[in-house]
């Protein structure tokens, strides 16, 4: 029944309007003396070079779409064990099968150093 | 209007506002963002039509995972603020705005025809409701549709295999 949300909701506005609030009062009532060190990312330490919108490496396109498919593999889990209890054997095998499949998976994208991070 | 009324509009409002955003917005970064905030708000309304586990999977699959990799690509091709490269074609927003009267025209006359509401299968909202969404979906994920589960842990594999062949310098 969607009124069981309620409380899901309730704590969604809280938490959105708890963000907000600190923010505003904060800009409203702190005062602003800024100075070019405050202004700064680091007010200690190494200077920063360049823009922070660098090219990202390949390798966490991999890592992204590895973590994308053993999701997808831990969904389906959710409404095994759901249901695990009435199934029995078969849905033990069934669930073995598909998990198997996609632990060939695994072993290929181990062994093939997908997981190395040379 | 009812609370449910209520609360489909505001969401509904929510998931339009931000699906523009995506599109308006200039800088790729904050269009993904935005894109996360109308995922969200789709679970919300997938759990106004009683289909709890749908908005589990949009909140953990696409909210999670899939802007995850929305936001990698983006960094991975070093997207900066949309720049003005080739020229417009001149009929581009013609086109655009014949195709959404096009849609918008298609999809209400769909809408109030009424032919959307067809017949209605065993599952109803209250059988749906006593044995639980979950559990509704599981017993016939795992009896009745078991070999397309069973195909997709196959497409999945064949997914890993091919983002390893893409993105490897030498297998």
């Amino acid at each position: 029944m969607p009124i069981d949300y309620l409380p899901i909701f309730a704590f969604l506005v809280i938490a959105i309007l708890f963000a907000v609030v600190t923010i505003a009062l904060s800009s409203i009532i702190g005062t602003k003396k800024p100075i070019p060190q405050k202004m700064m990312p680091y007010e200690c330490g190494v200077d920063p070079i360049g823009s922070a919108r660098r090219r990202f490496s390949v390798k966490f396109y991999i890592i992204a779409m590895l973590f994308i498919i053993f999701d997808i593999e831990a969904v389906f889990l959710y409404p095994w064990a759901v249901i695990f209890k009435d199934m029995g054997t078969f849905g033990f095998i069934e669930m073995g099968v598909f998990i198997v499949i996609l632990f060939v998976g695994l072993i290929y994208a181990w062994k093939k150093g997908a997981l190395e991070w040379e | 209007m009812t609370v449910t009324g209520f609360f489909f509009f505001s969401i509904a409002a929510v998931v339009l506002i931000s699906a523009i955003l995506v599109v308006v917005l200039r800088n790729p970064v904050h269009s993904a963002l935005s894109l996360v905030l109308t995922f969200f708000s789709l679970a919300g309304l997938y759990i106004l039509l009683n289909a709890q586990f749908i908005a589990a999977i949009q909140v953990i699959v696409y909210a999670g995972a899939i802007m995850v990799l929305f936001l990698f690509v983006i960094m991975l091709l070093n997207l900066d603020k949309e720049k003005r490269v080739g020229e417009k074609h001149p009929l581009q927003k013609a086109f655009g705005i014949a195709i959404a009267v096009f849609l918008l025209v298609a999809l209400g006359s769909i809408v109030a025809a009424g032919v959307l509401y067809g017949n209605k299968g065993i599952h109803t909202e209250a059988r749906v409701s006593a044995i639980g969404n979950t559990k509704a979906i599981a017993g016939l994920l795992f009896t009745d549709w078991v070999l397309p589960f069973e195909i997709a842990s196959i497409l999945l594999l064949a997914a890993i295999v091919g983002a390893i062949v893409l993105s490897k310098k030498e297998l």
